[in-house]
C-alpha cells in the first residue's frame, strides 16, 4: 500500500505565472483603437448618450457637493472622476439584472431608473430615497463595506436556481477586497458559478488609506485567481473598455459561465465624503495628474476627433443638464415633511403592538408642544 | 399520529413547506449530503436536490449574506448556522440587513429568511457549541426570535417562520433534540409566531421560560405542587414579538412572577420581561419579580457546565423565594 503510494506520479501545480495586462480602448488624447471600438456594437448615438450620461453626473456632482457647503444636504459621497466606471458598465446590463451600489453609485443608479432627486433624497436625511421604483432591479446602496457583495451573489445565484437569464452586478471600491466578505462573496460565486459580476472600482483610495496599503497584491483583477474565477482589469476612465469588459462578464454569465471580476482602475477626483479633505493624504500634484487622464474629457475628445460632437453641442448639453439639475435640486428643497409614522412604519410587515403605542407615546408628546418637538 | 423528536419535527417542517413551496431552499455547512450535523436536515437533498438542500462553503457571513440576497430575488431560504457559537461570523449581515432592508427601503425590499441554529448547553460540547444568544436579536428592530420547546411547536413554529415575510432567528434547544417524543400531525399546520403557551395552568406563582428551560421549569412545578403551591407556567415560544398580553394576564392572576434563561443574567431577556410586568402590573405584583438564569459569566466547559446551567433545584428555590417576600 505505502509502496503504490510512493510510485504515483507527483503533481505540479503554476500558480505563480499570471499576466494581467490592462484594457483600454480609448487613449488619453481621444484616439481610440479603431477596431476594438467599432467591435463595441455601440451606435453614435450610444457613444453621445454616455457623454450626456456622464457630464450630467458631473454637474449633479459638483451642484451636489455646493448644497452641503451651503448645509443644504447632508453628508454626501462625490463621484467625480468615475463617471466612466459607471456609466459603462450601466450601460451594458439589461433591465433585469441587477444591481448592488455602494454608497457613490449615484450615475449607475440613475441610469438603471432610480432619480437624481432620489440620491438627494438619501443623501437630505430621508429613507424616501432609497424607495426603489417597482419593476427597477436596483438594490439599495449598502453603507457597510463589502457586504453587497454577497447580496449580489445570493441575487444571481436565485435567478440561476430559478432558471432565469439575468445577473447581477455588485459595485465596490479597492478597501472594500480587504473585507472578508469579499473573499467569501468571490468563493461562494466561483464555488456555485452564480451570474456575478464583481466591479471593483479602485479609486486608489479608501478615504485616506491608498490602494498600496490595501493589498500587498500587484493588482486587485488577480485576486480572481485563488477563487477559480475570471479576473480583468480594465482602464477605468475609459468608458469603452469598462463597457466592452462588463458587457463580455454579464454575456459569460448569462451563458452559464459563472462570475467575473471586474478590475476596474479609476480615481476619485474628490473627497472621500463631504465630512472628508483629500488634502489631508494626497498631494496635489497626483491629483493634477489623474485630472488629466478625466474620463468625461477623454470621451469628448473621441466624439470631437469623431465629428461628432462640437462647441455649440457642448453648451447645449451643458444647459440642458445644469437646467434638469437645477430642477432636481427645487423639487429636493420642496419635499414634504416627514411624518414621525415613518420611523415606526416598515420594521415589520405588521407593525407590533410595543411599536404602535411607542408611536402613539411620541404622537401625543409632539400633540402636547403644538404638534412638534417643542423648541428649547 | 406520528411521535417525533424536535430534530425529527424540525427535518418534517422543512420537508413538508419544501414540497408545498417550490421557493423554499435549506443552505448551510453540511446540510446537504450528511444532513446537518444534527440531522435536522436529513434525506432532503435526496428529495429536493442540490439546488434546494445546499452544501456551503465554510463561511457563516458569507451563508447569511447569500441567503439574504436570495431572498431579495424571490427565493426564501432558511439557512442553517451550524452552532449557536458561530452565529457571529454572521451577526452583521443579520443586524445590519437582514432586519433593516425592509425599513430602509420603505418596505420596497424585504427578507423572508429564516436563520436556524442549535442553542443551549448541557451536551459537554466543545467551547463555543453552548451559548444563548436570544437577546442579542430579540434587542434588533426588525428580528422575530423563536425558541420552540417541544416537537410539536418545533414543526407549527417553524412553518410559520419561514411562511413570515420578516427575518426571523429560529433557535433550537439542542439539549432536547433528542430528550422526548411527541405527537406530531403529518403535513401542515401551523403555530403562530407572537403566542406564548400556558404549558400549566396555575394561581400562586407565574413562571415564564423558554426552550431548552422548559422541562426545568414543568420539573421545578411539579415538585414544588406538592407543598401545595400551584406554579403557572409560560412558555413563551416567540420572543420577538412578545405576547405581553399572556404574561400580564398571568401575573395579574398571581402577583408573583419567576423568570428562568439559561443565558447570562445581565440584559438577559429576563431582563425586559421584569421590565414589562414593573410597567403594565406593577400593582398586582406582590413580590419583586426573581430571575433564575445563568450567571453573568462564559458557560463552562463539561466539568463545571452543571454548575452554570439553572437546575430543577434553583428554579424551586426561585419559586419559594418570591413565595416568602
Amino acid at each position: 500500500m505505502a509502496k503504490s503510494l510512493k510510485t504515483k506520479p507527483r503533481k505540479t501545480a503554476t500558480v505563480t505565472s499570471l499576466d494581467i495586462e490592462m484594457l483600454q480602448i480609448l487613449n488619453l488624447d481621444g484616439t481610440a483603437q479603431q477596431d476594438e471600438a467599432r467591435e463595441l456594437g455601440l451606435t453614435n448615438d450610444d457613444i453621445e448618450s454616455l457623454y450626456r450620461w456622464m457630464v450630467t453626473a458631473r454637474i449633479f456632482d459638483e451642484r451636489a457637493l455646493a448644497l452641503q457647503r451651503q448645509g443644504r444636504l447632508g453628508t454626501y459621497a462625490p463621484l467625480s472622476g468615475q463617471e466612466a466606471c459607471q456609466a459603462g458598465s450601466a450601460y451594458a446590463l439589461r433591465p433585469e439584472d441587477w444591481i448592488f451600489p455602494s454608497y457613490r453609485e449615484h450615475l449607475a443608479q440613475v441610469m438603471r431608473g432610480q432619480r437624481w432627486l432620489d440620491i438627494l433624497t438619501y443623501w437630505g436625511g430621508s429613507e424616501e430615497g432609497n424607495r426603489v421604483p417597482e419593476g427597477v432591479n436596483n438594490f439599495t446602496i449598502s453603507i457597510p463595506i463589502a457586504t453587497q457583495t454577497l447580496h449580489a451573489v445570493g441575487a444571481a445565484w436565485a435567478a440561476k436556481i430559478k432558471g432565469e437569464t439575468s445577473c447581477a452586478i455588485v459595485y465596490f471600491g479597492d478597501g472594500a477586497t480587504s473585507e472578508g466578505d469579499f473573499h467569501e462573496a468571490l468563493n461562494f460565486a466561483g464555488v456555485f458559478q452564480t451570474p456575478t459580476v464583481f466591479f471593483c472600482q479602485n479609486n486608489q483610495y479608501a478615504i485616506s488609506v491608498p490602494r498600496t496599503k490595501q493589498t500587498a497584491s500587484e493588482t486587485i483583477a488577480q485576486k480572481a485567481i485563488a477563487y477559480g474565477i475570471e479576473g480583468v482589469q480594465v482602464d477605468g476612465n475609459d468608458v469603452f473598455a469598462v463597457y466592452k469588459a462588463t458587457k463580455e462578464a454579464l454575456e459569460k454569465g448569462r451563458n452559464g459561465g459563472g462570475p467575473t471580476l471586474i478590475e476596474a482602475v479609476t480615481y476619485r477626483l474628490s473627497h472621500h465624503t463631504t465630512a472628508d479633505d483629500w488634502t489631508r493624504y494626497r498631494p496635489a500634484e497626483e491629483v493634477e495628474m489623474w485630472k488629466q487622464r478625466d474620463p468625461i474629457k477623454r470621451l469628448k475628445l473621441y466624439l470631437e476627433r469623431q465629428g461628432l460632437w462640437n462647441a455649440d453641442d457642448e453648451a447645449k448639453l451643458l444647459e440642458e443638464a445644469k437646467s434638469e439639475i437645477a430642477q432636481t435640486v427645487a423639487q429636493y428643497e420642496n419635499l414634504p415633511k416627514r411624518d414621525v409614522e415613518d420611523i415606526f412604519k416598515y420594521i415589520y410587515a405588521e407593525m407590533p403592538w410595543n411599536l404602535r403605542e411607542q408611536l402613539q407615546e411620541l404622537k401625543e408628546y409632539l400633540a402636547e408642544h403644538g404638534g412638534d418637538l417643542p423648541k428649547e | 399520529m406520528p411521535q417525533m423528536t424536535i430534530v425529527q419535527a424540525i427535518n418534517d417542517a422543512l420537508r413538508t413547506e419544501m414540497r408545498r413551496d417550490p421557493t423554499v431552499i435549506v443552505m448551510g455547512e453540511d446540510v446537504g449530503v450528511n444532513g446537518g450535523v444534527f440531522r435536522a436536515t436529513e434525506n432532503l437533498i435526496k428529495e429536493f436536490g442540490p439546488d434546494r438542500s445546499i452544501d456551503t462553503p465554510l463561511a457563516e457571513s458569507g451563508i447569511v449574506g447569500t441567503a439574504i440576497g436570495m431572498a431579495l430575488n424571490g427565493l426564501k431560504p432558511v439557512a442553517e448556522i451550524q452552532f449557536d457559537g458561530f452565529m457571529p461570523p454572521a451577526f452583521d449581515h443579520i443586524i445590519s440587513h437582514a432586519a433593516r432592508i425592509r425599513w430602509r427601503t420603505r418596505g420596497r425590499y424585504y427578507v423572508p429568511l429564516v436563520v436556524r441554529a442549535p442553542y443551549s448547553g448541557g451536551i459537554r460540547s466543545p467551547e463555543h457549541h453552548a451559548e444563548s444568544p436570544e437577546a442579542y436579536y430579540a434587542h434588533t428592530p426588525g428580528l422575530k426570535v423563536v425558541i420552540p420547546s417541544n416537537p410539536y411547536d418545533a414543526k407549527g413554529l417553524l412553518l410559520a417562520a419561514i411562511r413570515d415575510p420578516d427575518p426571523v432567528i429560529y433557535l433550537e434547544p439542542k439539549r432536547l433534540y433528542r430528550a422526548f417524543r411527541q405527537e406530531v400531525p403529518e403535513g401542515d399546520y401551523l403555530v403562530p409566531l407572537g403566542k406564548a403557551h400556558s404549558a400549566r395552568e396555575g394561581s400562586d406563582v407565574t413562571l415564564i421560560a423558554w426552550g431548552a428551560m422548559m422541562p426545568a421549569a414543568l420539573s421545578a412545578a411539579e415538585k414544588i405542587a406538592s407543598q401545595d403551591i400551584s406554579v403557572e407556567v409560560i412558555d413563551l415560544r416567540t420572543l420577538i414579538p412578545l405576547d405581553s398580553e399572556t404574561v400580564l394576564e398571568s401575573v395579574k392572576k398571581t402577583g408573583r412572577l419567576v423568570i428562568l434563561h439559561e443565558a447570562p443574567k445581565t440584559c438577559g431577556f429576563g431582563s425586559e420581561l421584569a421590565a414589562l410586568v414593573n410597567d403594565r402590573a406593577f400593582e398586582h405584583l406582590k413580590a419583586p419579580i426573581v430571575r433564575v438564569t445563568g450567571p453573568d459569566t462564559t458557560i463552562p466547559l463539561a466539568r463545571l457546565e452543571d454548575y452554570y446551567l439553572p437546575d430543577v433545584g434553583r428554579c424551586v428555590l426561585g419559586i419559594q423565594r418570591v413565595l416568602s417576600y
